[in-house]
């Protein structure tokens, strides 16, 4: 992508690719997942109040949107972290171990500093998150650099470790909660706490200062991928790794710095959960986030400010689905399926040309 | 078989890529089609063989106006195309891959082998093309792969054989071999459309010339009556200079000394065996070779890009054997890689960013961790302009350049600072005469500037054009060296010692 050397943001085929076709995608997702809730017996009338639901739950009043930008948040940093390591060629499947790691880090480290002022503790712990979710990045990129290990195996194969590890250090004396036999840790300090937003509109608000975080870290990835020159290595040797390695770009160093700067995103990501959500970490407190940060960085053509507007949609549908579930009882599995066909039609743009012919700017033929 | 194409023009949305082409192909006749990359000679070759449909016009077989609705119908009609990147299996037999997706089967679908072995044996013996039919693809050498290609052609029972750049990967010996196949499929009443850039070869060969400029034929003629400059000037619209003007030959001392190197592939067969030479400053050294001789192997271990297992390098005194290839590019060291697609440039980026691959760390691009890309997008566009790439804008992708542009570039991006060193591996493969000549003027002007150069090229033409001394490389080795500023040299002594002769 050359938005960045084209001195604009965004051109308008990357507004195609951005927004267009994602709209469009959505707006196809919605009528094959009404027709799936069609043949599982749910009636017409239901179907248009899930729909209801799925909009008023993810923006119809404050709460829907605290809700989903709560749950947009982690999507988006471990979505950044992705998004780098897709534009330098790894296809990283590891940001859920790395969400475990640097959200557990980020408690123990916000336990040990909870007696100090905020300004050290809350910084200290996200820091000690990143750190941990980049170290544990960087095994899976040492291995790629140092022996040619591909990173999609030992990235699957680090988050079940990371699974069990966390299960086991939940059970240790120095991370688990007085008083408790069962795996949780200790509560995250009020110091080290990500503090809420909105609570003087109304207590039960949950959005918190890992937003501006996250939207610090879209910026950060945007200067690090179009402005910098790591970001430049990271283009060349994702793009045509023969011609940056011709050039002198140093294809190890590239591949672990990449894999680290997208580890210290996830760890973000986990610490934003464990410190601005959950407040402890509890076994699976993942939740599968690393999974659909995935298909958010994919959604977002692994451009920062795509990424940042495919976490909203995803967000978006996570709050709404659960809206949906109450007020028409429909399955938030559903939600699962429509956020699939969001993807598959998105990886499809030419599908999405044929079927909307209007709203892409005409091209020509070759 | 008489083919003629009446006033074909093919579009590609506002882009004439032919304009009212008229052309006739006689059987028994070579037709060379000569024109530069982009002057639409695939194009039309496509439309001939049924790839692309033409926008207006028509195709004429013997009297008869034809519809082609894909390659299978232009097969059918007689019309098979040899082209430049071989569509063989490597693990197969000749015999297998002649017959593939026209396999003669007997009783339950059998294959009848046999029968395919026996024809392969008929038509190598028609045409006198000697090949084994049941040798496996891969073992087989460059030309014979391509008689394996011809064969299918006739096994499809083509009368028109469209040959596209057949002797970009061959010898010149095999070139030689290869034009009496020509002319022996000639003599039997087929015709042949032989499609180059390569102005000796269409002389040598043809029996009418046609030269395609800008989608439009703009002369044809009889090769007897026709010379290399009138041929040239037809191609590119301008006279062109064959001759590099350079400066008297005053090499300096030696800036590049390899001792004893021994490069091994991956596949640990020895690639560079123990070989030595020496490169003097304002002096240009050109390998000649056939490729696959060891030439990459050198090329990259002179890069910093493979480790050699023994031997030294030394560059102005200085042990660099096992320095990388960004110390190497600092001491002022240009690399023009062998493979400017896949090495030289990434496609997808813009030409600034190109222009910029190996230089983007320091000054004047970059201070601290960021890129001043206004900075790099004015140098672009200035070295891009005396270098003279001609590209939309230094913000395009480099995939859209052509190929002579695209070499332009990386020219631009290795020559337009202060280098002491060149290596270029193939440094106009593929280009057209212009791009070619351009190339050599500024490779000849780097070393009257004092640089050392080593050009390794399989182009013959090529070595002898520009350099001060040449080196044959086979075998991994230097078996032949020769002094054209001393005692001249022809082309065939250098041939026959790149076939091994003189080891």
């Amino acid at each position: 992508m050359t938005s960045a050397t084209e001195g604009r943001l965004l051109g308008r085929s990357q507004i195609e690719d951005l927004f267009i076709v994602p709209a469009f995608a959505l707006v196809a997702a919605l009528v094959i997942g009404a027709g799936v809730m069609l043949a599982t017996g749910v009636t017409f009338s239901t179907i248009g109040q899930s729909y209801v639901a799925l909009l008023r739950g993810s923006v119809g009043s404050v709460n829907a949107v605290s809700e989903t930008l709560t749950a947009a948040l982690p999507l988006v940093l471990a979505g950044l972290g992705l998004a780098l390591g897709f534009r330098a060629g790894l296809f990283n499947i590891g940001a859920e171990g790395q969400i475990i790691m640097g959200g557990l880090a980020a408690v123990v480290a916000g336990v040990a500093l909870g007696d100090l002022p905020a300004i050290f503790a809350l910084p200290g712990a996200l820091f000690a998150g990143a750190l941990a979710g980049a170290l544990y990045a960087s095994i899976a990129g040492w291995l790629k650099a140092a022996t040619g290990a591909h990173e999609v195996i030992s990235t699957i194969m680090l988050n079940l470790i990371s699974y069990r590890l966390l299960d086991y250090l939940l059970r240790t004396p120095l991370i688990q909660k007085e008083g408790r036999a069962d795996p949780i840790s200790k509560s995250v300090p009020d110091a080290a706490e990500l503090p809420k937003l909105l609570t003087f509109i109304d207590i039960n608000l949950r959005l918190h200062a890992g937003i501006f975080l996250t939207l610090a870290m879209v910026f950060v990835a945007y200067w690090l991928l179009f402005r910098s020159k790591l970001g430049f290595e990271f283009r060349a040797s994702g793009e045509n790794p023969v011609a940056a390695r011709v050039a002198g770009m140093n294809a190890g160093l590239t591949i672990v710095l990449a894999m680290a700067i997208a580890g210290a995103l996830a760890g973000l990501a986990g610490a934003n959960q464990t410190l601005g959500v959950l407040d402890r970490a509890t076994p699976g407190f993942s939740a599968g986030i690393g999974f659909d940060a995935i298909a958010v960085a994919l959604l977002g053509r692994s451009h920062p400010v795509g990424v940042l507007f495919a976490g909203l949609l995803f967000g978006a549908l996570e709050a709404g689905g659960r809206q949906m579930q109450v007020d028409a009882g429909v399955s938030i599995d559903l939600i699962g399926i429509i956020q699939s066909l969001v993807i598959v039609f998105i990886a499809a743009p030419l599908l999405m040309k044929t079927i909307f012919p209007w709203g892409f700017r005409r091209s020509d033929a070759p | 078989m008489r083919v003629e194409l009446r006033n074909i023009t093919k579009r590609f949305g506002p882009v004439a890529a032919n304009k009212g082409v008229n052309l006739t192909i006689e059987p028994g006749e070579v037709l060379g089609l000569l024109g530069e990359n982009g002057a639409g000679k695939s194009t039309l070759m496509n439309v001939l063989c049924g790839l692309y449909s033409p926008s207006e016009g028509e195709i004429v077989i013997d009297g008869n106006t034809v519809e082609f609705d894909g390659p299978g119908d232009a097969i059918r009609a007689g019309i098979g195309m040899v082209h430049q990147h071989f569509m063989l299996v490597p693990v197969f037999t000749v015999a297998e891959n002649v017959v593939l997706g026209v396999e003669p089967v007997g009783r339950a679908d059998h294959l009848d082998l046999a029968t395919a072995r026996a024809e392969v044996e008929r038509l190598s013996e028609d045409y006198g093309l000697a090949v084994d039919p049941d040798a496996i693809i891969e073992t087989l050498p460059v030309g014979v792969q391509q008689r394996v290609e011809i064969i299918k052609v006739l096994y499809r029972a083509a009368d028109v054989l469209i040959l596209d750049e057949p002797t970009a990967v061959l010898t010149p010996q095999e070139v030689d071999e290869f034009f009496q196949i020509v002319r022996s499929l000639c003599d039997a009443g087929k015709a042949i459309v032989f499609i180059t850039h390569k102005l000796n070869e269409i002389l040598d060969i043809s029996d009418r010339i046609a030269v395609i400029r800008r989608g439009e034929i703009v002369g044809s003629g009889d090769p007897k009556k026709l010379t290399r400059p009138e041929l040239a000037e037809m191609m590119v619209g301008h006279p062109v200079d064959f001759e590099v003007a350079r400066a008297p030959f005053a090499p300096g001392g030696v800036i590049l000394d390899v001792k004893g190197l021994t490069v091994l592939r991956s596949d640990g067969a020895v690639a560079v065996d123990d070989l030595s030479l020496q490169v003097r400053s304002g002096e240009i050294v050109g390998i000649a070779g056939v490729q696959g001789n060891g030439q990459s192997a050198l090329i990259e271990a002179l890069a910093g890009l493979t480790r050699p297992v023994s031997g030294q390098v030394l560059f102005d005194g200085q042990d660099i054997t096992f320095a990388s290839p960004r110390e190497r590019h600092r001491m002022g060291i240009a690399h023009i890689p062998e493979d400017r697609q896949r090495a030289g440039l990434i496609g997808t980026f813009s030409v600034a960013e190109n222009m910029v691959l190996d230089s983007y760390y320091g000054p004047p691009y970059a201070g601290g961790a960021s890129i001043d890309w206004a900075r790099v997008h004015t140098e672009a566009a200035d070295i891009a302009e005396q270098f003279d790439v001609r590209t939309p804008s230094v913000r395009s992708d480099a995939a859209h350049l052509s190929g002579g542009n695209q070499q332009k570039l990386i020219v631009a991006r290795e020559l337009s600072r202060d280098t002491r060193f060149v290596i270029a591996g193939q440094p106009t493969r593929g280009l057209d005469v212009g791009s070619i000549a351009y190339i050599h003027s500024r490779l000849v002007a780097a070393r009257d500037e004092g640089d050392g150069l080593l050009i390794v090229s399989s182009e013959l033409d090529e070595i002898m054009a520009v350099s001060d001394r040449i080196l044959v490389m086979f075998k991994g080795r230097i078996v032949a060296e020769y002094a054209p500023h001393e005692t001249p040299v022809d082309k065939a002594t250098i041939g026959l010692a790149m076939a091994g002769a003189a080891a």
